[in-house]
């Protein structure tokens, strides 16, 4: 008879389960973000519409080619786990750890370009311009900043689950710490598919 | 360290000991109980806080506190009250104790992720605690947090509403702990239509959790953000707007009702069939009422925004769909009276707060149809009336199926009987204290007495004063079920493994339970409340 | 127990994912310049819906995983698209 208190082992399909009900529960926390948002560009269009054009679509679309093609290396990391090629695994993981670090550095100069020109919420520049506007850079600065928390968050995770692979706690065995992994920073990519055009391709 | 040869065999309380046993362990049913006793400090604090509010509001006028003073103390009431005792209550302590036995699984299914769940609810609950003596002044906002107001307001808003993410937090993580538990612990042949009723309403409980707080979570991060980074989602000066806060604060706070009301409606589902010797009437019915309150109650939320400026249609929509979510409920009230009628009742204690329990929360009911309709509502809203109506659901509805719970579980846990004399005698004090405590609220409501003020017209004087000799009843009813149930902790007599002959399997396992539930893992063979079963004889 | 029994993505099917949402990206990009007027946006959330939905099917392998989680995740998406609508009912009539 086994013991469950003092079990570390979590079979996978109960695990995996845990993760997707997490996900739920990010999908509403920036749910409640795009409920504001549908009701903020409702009233203010045309105002959303000039704002947007201060943001760089080329910028967000690198940033959204860098975030898909990471979703794809890490998926396929799970193949690699699966078909127990370790080092592969470990190999897919490291690039798409340098796809969140290249997604972070093009927020960085998005931002910093942002605030370079003062508008950041609370900035005298900011005060002078219609309302609509300083709304569409509030959600602007609040979604990416969650969002890119969330990039920061995945990347630590995916970090910890290629050191297991390489110590062989996760192996074609038992992987359910990189399959969580992996749909977390899957999610990261969702919510940027959302994201992106909402911010970026107004017209 | 317990020798096995003592006289006491080996149970969850006692085959580890010291503080630190307690503190770090995973096992569901100490956890539940570190719930319970938080809780139940917790609901003293705020109980002795409402007993100073109804102090001052004896006579017309200031007598012990100042209108400022009484704005903190409404606040930190509901903010105690709510996100503190109300909402964790009877899931985190009796859903973590009863869920997995009743299921037949030896513990939930993250059992450190639960015990990390106690952890982030004290932090969020000694926040709370610290928005009160941090330097500043005492939130005064009201539990609600309603900006402008909320975003202008110089008080310890922020460490308050922080509290509130963090007690946010531990409660997703319960809600989804106890959604894989059911749906990946059950025992052998436990289908989904032989679980109990009590973790049917956990588990549709548990999903409120998971979808709903999350809203609130982003909806206090929006405000946090206003206030220290002039972000103007709300404020109209930046051009947002007050109304949406509303939608998002209820979008949460409504369904958490539900989060309140629909365990302790399982809690009575257990014990109306125990204290009746009777198969439950309408099994089904019940599940998927229970299922339905909490999909439509989570569609109704502008109700508490009929006189915000929401359009006509908006109101009007939500008023239907208000309406809609009184139905099951109402089944469920049926079905329970069914249940008692023709069995063998036996009013123990349990049956008698489970009794209460239908009547204060129809009444609780009944007023709520009345702010669901547009034209009332109006009429009423903002007055006492509403403060009478929510306290009748909340403490008369969940507070009631508590005490339900513990005086029905409270043998189980702790191996020993209470005086039923005492509970009775308690039962007595409390049910008459908290309806002259809250019955006039209605009368003066209608009659035009406004919520939240700590001063009144003169002509509320005899209303507000049979009120506040409620509050003392209440109390002294509260103080007398409280001693009864710790003095009989370690006094009373011994109580067997199935003190009211409950079929459920939480019976069939001996007081306390063994730290790991079952010697032997159970296998299901029949519906939950089937009376006629060899085991029951 | 163990993971054994779960379905693996070949390679090549990951391949053919990742080109599909980069077409899919391209045309929501080339979208805006043809001034569709209101119907842009709707054209973007459409498109981004079926990104997320080849996301979820394929990279977060829904497509194999049993009929109730599917629901799961269906249901969470019909809910949160309740609340927007019926939170319109109020912004729109207003």
């Amino acid at each position: 008879m086994s013991t469950t208190e003092h079990s570390d082992f979590i079979d996978s399909d109960t695990g995996k389960l845990g993760m997707w009900l997490f996900l739920f529960t990010e999908l509403f926390l920036f749910g409640g973000l795009f409920i504001v948002y549908a009701v903020m560009r409702s009233k203010y269009s045309a105002d959303f519409h000039h704002a947007a054009l201060e943001l760089n679509a080329f910028i967000g679309a690198t940033n959204t080619v860098v975030l898909l093609v990471s979703s794809m290396t890490v998926a396929m990391s799970l193949t690699a786990i699966q078909r127990k090629q370790s080092n592969r695994a470990m190999g897919l993981i490291f690039i798409t750890l340098i796809l969140a670090g290249v997604f972070m550095v093009n927020k960085y100069f998005e931002w910093g370009h942002k605030i370079g020109l003062h508008l950041y919420p609370g900035s005298d520049v900011m005060k002078t311009l219609p309302h609509g506007e300083i709304m569409f850079f509030g959600l602007y600065f609040m979604m990416t900043g969650l969002h890119a928390l969330h990039v920061i968050i995945g990347g630590i995770l995916l970090t910890i689950v290629m050191f297991k692979i390489k110590s062989g706690r996760i192996n074609q065995e038992h992987y359910l710490l990189h399959e969580n992994g992996a749909l977390y920073w899957h999610l990261v990519d969702l919510i940027w598919i959302f994201l992106f055009p909402l911010l970026y391709l107004i017209t | 360290m317990n020798d096995s040869s003592t006289a006491v065999p080996l149970n969850f309380l006692n085959h580890k000991t010291g503080l630190w046993s307690w503190l770090s362990s995973t096992d569901h049913k100490r956890i539940g109980l570190l719930y319970l006793y938080s809780i139940t400090v917790f609901f003293c604090v705020a109980a002795v806080l409402g007993l100073l509010m109804k102090i001052e509001k004896f006579a017309p006028g200031q007598t012990i506190m100042t209108a400022q003073t009484y704005n903190g103390m409404f606040t930190i009431h509901g903010i105690i009250m709510i996100f503190i005792v109300v909402i964790p209550g009877l899931a985190a302590v009796f859903g973590n104790i009863l869920l997995p036995i009743m299921i037949g699984a030896k513990d939930v299914a993250f059992p450190k992720l639960n015990l990390f769940s106690w952890y982030v609810y004290i932090t969020g609950a000694f926040l709370g605690l610290y928005s009160q003596f941090a330097h500043g002044h005492v939130p005064d906002t009201g539990w609600t947090f309603y900006v402008p107001y909320s975003a202008e307001a110089t008080s310890n808003v922020v460490i308050a509403l922080t509290a509130a993410f963090v007690l946010g937090f531990a409660s997703i993580l319960t809600g989804l702990n106890f959604i894989v538990t059911i749906h990946r612990m059950r025992a052998p042949g436990m289908t989904w239509f032989r679980m109990p009723l009590f973790p049917w309403s956990l588990y549709a409980t548990a999903w409120i959790q998971i979808l709903a707080t999350p809203i609130i979570g982003i909806t206090l991060l929006m405000v946090i953000a206003e206030r220290t980074f002039q972000i103007g989602f709300f404020d109209p000066k930046l051009g947002g707007d007050p109304v949406l806060y509303q939608h998002l604060f209820w979008i949460y706070s409504h369904p958490a009702v539900y989060v309140m009301i629909l365990p302790a409606m399982g809690v009575v589902s257990e014990i109306f069939p125990t204290f009746s010797q009777k198969p439950i009437f309408g099994y089904g019915a019940i599940v998927f009422s229970s299922l339905a309150i909490a999909f439509v109650g989570y569609l109704v939320w502008g109700h508490h925004m009929y006189t915000s400026g929401m359009s006509y249609q908006a109101r009007w929509a939500f008023s239907l769909l208000t309406f809609l979510v009184a139905v099951p409920s109402a089944i469920k009230v049926f079905n329970w009276l069914s249940t008692m009628y023709g069995g063998s009742v036996d009013l123990k204690p349990p049956l008698l707060y489970a009794i209460s329990f239908i009547f204060l929360f129809s009444i609780g009911g009944f007023t709520g149809l009345t702010l669901g309709s547009l034209a009332t509502d109006i009429q009423v809203h903002n007055t006492e009336f509403i403060v009478a109506h929510f306290h009748y659901i909340i403490f008369g509805g969940m507070g009631f199926g508590f005490f339900a719970a513990i005086h029905y579980w409270y043998p189980k846990i702790y191996g020993r009987m209470y005086s039923n004399r005492w509970a009775y005698i308690a039962w007595g004090i409390l049910f008459t204290g908290f309806n002259i405590l809250y019955f006039p609220m209605f009368i003066m409501g209608i009659q035009g007495m406004p919520r939240r003020y700590f001063d009144y017209d003169p002509k509320f004087t005899l209303g507000q004063e049979i009120s506040s000799i409620g509050a003392f009843i209440l109390i002294i009813g509260l103080i007398a079920m409280i001693s009864n149930l710790v003095y009989h902790r370690r006094k009373g007599a011994i109580a067997p493994a199935n003190p009211w002959h409950g079929v459920t399997l939480e019976w069939q396992i001996p007081s306390p339970p063994p730290h790991e539930n079952f010697d032997e893992v159970p296998v299901i063979t029949h519906d939950p409340y089937v009376f006629d079963h060899p085991y029951t004889k | 127990m163990k993971n054994h029994d779960d379905h693996i993505t070949s390679y090549s099917l990951n391949w053919t994912v990742l080109i599909v949402l980069l077409i899919l990206t391209t045309i929501s990009i080339l979208a805006i310049k043809m001034h569709l007027g209101a119907y842009t946006v709707a054209l973007a959330l459409i498109l981004a819906s079926v990104k997320v939905t080849i996301v979820l099917t394929y990279f977060m392998h829904l497509k194999f995983e049993n009929l109730l989680l599917r629901l799961m995740v269906g249901g969470v998406f019909l809910l949160f698209a309740i609340v927007i609508v019926i939170t319109f009912i109020d912004y729109y009539f207003r």
